[in-house]
């Protein structure tokens, strides 16, 4: 009997040490992200251009060109793969091409995010004559998102409970109107987050902008898609390896703001789910 | 009661892929009238059930031979579309299955999917369907919470509601008591008597005494066959076959 209790209460502490030292690389890396960066974080950081070769001055540009960037993943991503997700789950039969299709989208996810650069630079910048800009690394990290998106949108649209479709059917709704109106509705949080998450892991992608999008630097902000921009990801690499006497507090900042946009992202995320399950219930 | 029958199976057969799970089932459902299906766990009633609608078509594998009548046409023409013909023949299924919307939306639904967006007239359909599914005086208050907040005998009646807002001609209802208490059982079964005067009713249970208290006619199945037909006290006082004698008084089954 003591034998049990003295067991079961190894297990459970083995699991809690466990889970502490899961937990501790993260809170090191941000408590050191901004012990390091938090001295570079000044007014005029954030707001103005880089001078001197990017030793002194802010990171303007770079801020805006990734949120750019990452609203343009946004519009070619999400349409792309929630239609693709809605398609597989609701309409496609067990059939070979579909099947090749479900293969190709595991495939795709384990690509390495630097092919995805070297594609998207021979594809989207020198076929398609974009050359390099934010239509290229938009389109890029678009495809790069894909998979994600589409995956966590079919586990979102299968966890809806098949009596809603039926029940809906049974009134002489089409499959289309059952999917517009019950189903997509329900799948939509974990839709919405799935897609938010991929993005925000996007927009610290660098290899994929490297060739497609990114310049180490222009003052200008972007006035078209054609245009390139600054992005932080690749100012980050940039200023750490190839720009020699930068401070250090200058890279930490910029790794700092690029982590707060995408925790930003992410509670975004979190706000649209716990909202939108709430008014379901109310 | 009248005579007319409202639909009729000629011969029908249902393969589900490599499994026959209809044979040759000939049954006539009476305008007006309350018809029971009875029969042991995977004898083929919910599977006739679903195949008046066509909502086996949504299953894939399945297979039909024979002709399923509404007014005299089969339903299974080509020309016929599966979605008009379940406008006519609503379905209230095992468990109820409200939309996560609010009472209102619910019942707006089928209306609306079928082109009503007038407001005063969606309100009219709304309140006229709630009371018809005597649910009215218990959610007036409430149209615009969710529905998924009511108890589950007032959510099955929330769905027939939701199917008389379509205003079809047949109600098919699979096993629709099997999830409720005796109270909401009770109501559900004074609802079912309320309206056999305006719709007809199939009724698929697996409660003998539920068949008995509700139907004007029942049919025994067994191993997707129908073995027996008639009028529901001749089936309880006297059935002509063995098999349906042995069922009914709990023998097997």
């Amino acid at each position: 009997m003591m034998n049990k209790r003295l067991k079961e209460k190894a297990g459970f502490g083995a699991l809690a040490v466990l889970t502490f030292l899961a937990v501790v690389p993260v809170l090191a890396i941000i408590g050191y992200l901004v012990w390091q960066g938090w001295p570079a974080l000044t007014w005029e950081f954030l707001t103005q251009p880089p001078r001197k070769f990017l030793t002194e001055g802010g990171i303007y540009p770079a801020i805006i060109g990734t949120l750019a960037l990452t609203v343009g993943t946004i519009m070619v991503a999400m349409p792309l793969g929630i239609g693709t997700a809605i398609y597989l789950v609701e309409y496609a039969g067990e059939n070979v091409f579909n099947k090749l299709i479900r293969i190709a989208i595991i495939n795709l996810a384990g690509v390495p995010s630097v092919v995805y650069g070297l594609f998207g630079m021979g594809m989207f910048v020198l076929t398609l004559g974009l050359g390099r800009s934010l239509a290229a690394g938009a389109l890029t990290l678009g495809i790069l998102t894909l998979p994600i998106i589409i995956s966590t949108a079919e586990e979102a649209l299968l966890a809806v409970p098949d009596n809603y479709r039926y029940a809906s059917l049974a009134l002489g709704a089409t499959k289309w109107q059952t999917v517009r109106r019950v189903v997509l509705p329900v799948a939509l949080p974990a839709i919405l987050t799935g897609t938010i998450l991929g993005i925000g892991r996007a927009a610290g992608e660098t290899a994929p902008i490297m060739f497609t999008a990114a310049v180490v630097y222009t003052p200008r902000l972007p006035d078209s898609i054609y245009d390139q921009v600054m992005a932080l990801p690749y100012h980050l690499y940039a200023i750490s390896t190839e720009v020699p006497n930068v401070s250090q507090h200058m890279a930490f900042g910029a790794a700092l703001v690029l982590l707060a946009i995408v925790g930003a992202m992410n509670l975004v995320a979190v706000v649209i789910r716990t909202r939108m399950r709430l008014k379901r219930l109310r | 009661m009248c005579d007319k029958n409202k639909m009729e199976t000629r011969n029908l057969n249902l393969y589900y892929k490599g499994f026959q799970a209809l044979i040759n089932v000939s049954f006539p459902v009476k305008e007006n009238t309350v018809t029971a299906l009875i029969g042991p766990s995977g004898c083929g009633k919910s599977t006739f059930l679903r195949t008046l609608n066509r909502m086996n078509d949504v299953i894939d594998g399945t297979r039909i031979e024979g002709e399923v009548l509404l007014d005299d046409e089969n339903i299974y023409d080509a020309e016929v579309d599966p979605v008009v013909l379940r406008k006519q023949v609503g379905m209230v299924f095992q468990r109820p299955n409200p939309f996560p919307m609010s009472i209102y939306d619910n019942i707006a639904y089928g209306p609306r999917i079928h082109g009503r967006k007038n407001k005063d007239e969606l309100n009219e359909i709304v309140e006229k369907s709630l009371q018809a599914a005597a649910l009215w005086d218990e959610v007036k208050d409430r149209l615009h919470k969710s529905a998924l907040g009511l108890s589950g005998g007032q959510q099955q009646r929330l769905v027939i509601a939701r199917v008389l807002a379509v205003d079809p001609q047949v109600i098919l209802m699979d096993e629709p008591a099997s999830a409720l208490d005796p109270i909401s059982t009770a109501k559900l079964e004074d609802l079912i008597h309320q309206l056999k005067s305006s719709y007809t009713i199939v009724i698929v249970t697996h409660n003998m005494q539920q068949a008995a208290r509700v139907s004007d006619f029942t049919g025994f199945f067994l191993n997707g066959e129908m073995i027996e037909y008639s009028v529901t006290n001749t089936m309880f006082t006297a059935p002509r076959v063995k098999q349906t004698e042995d069922y009914i008084t709990g023998r097997f089954g």
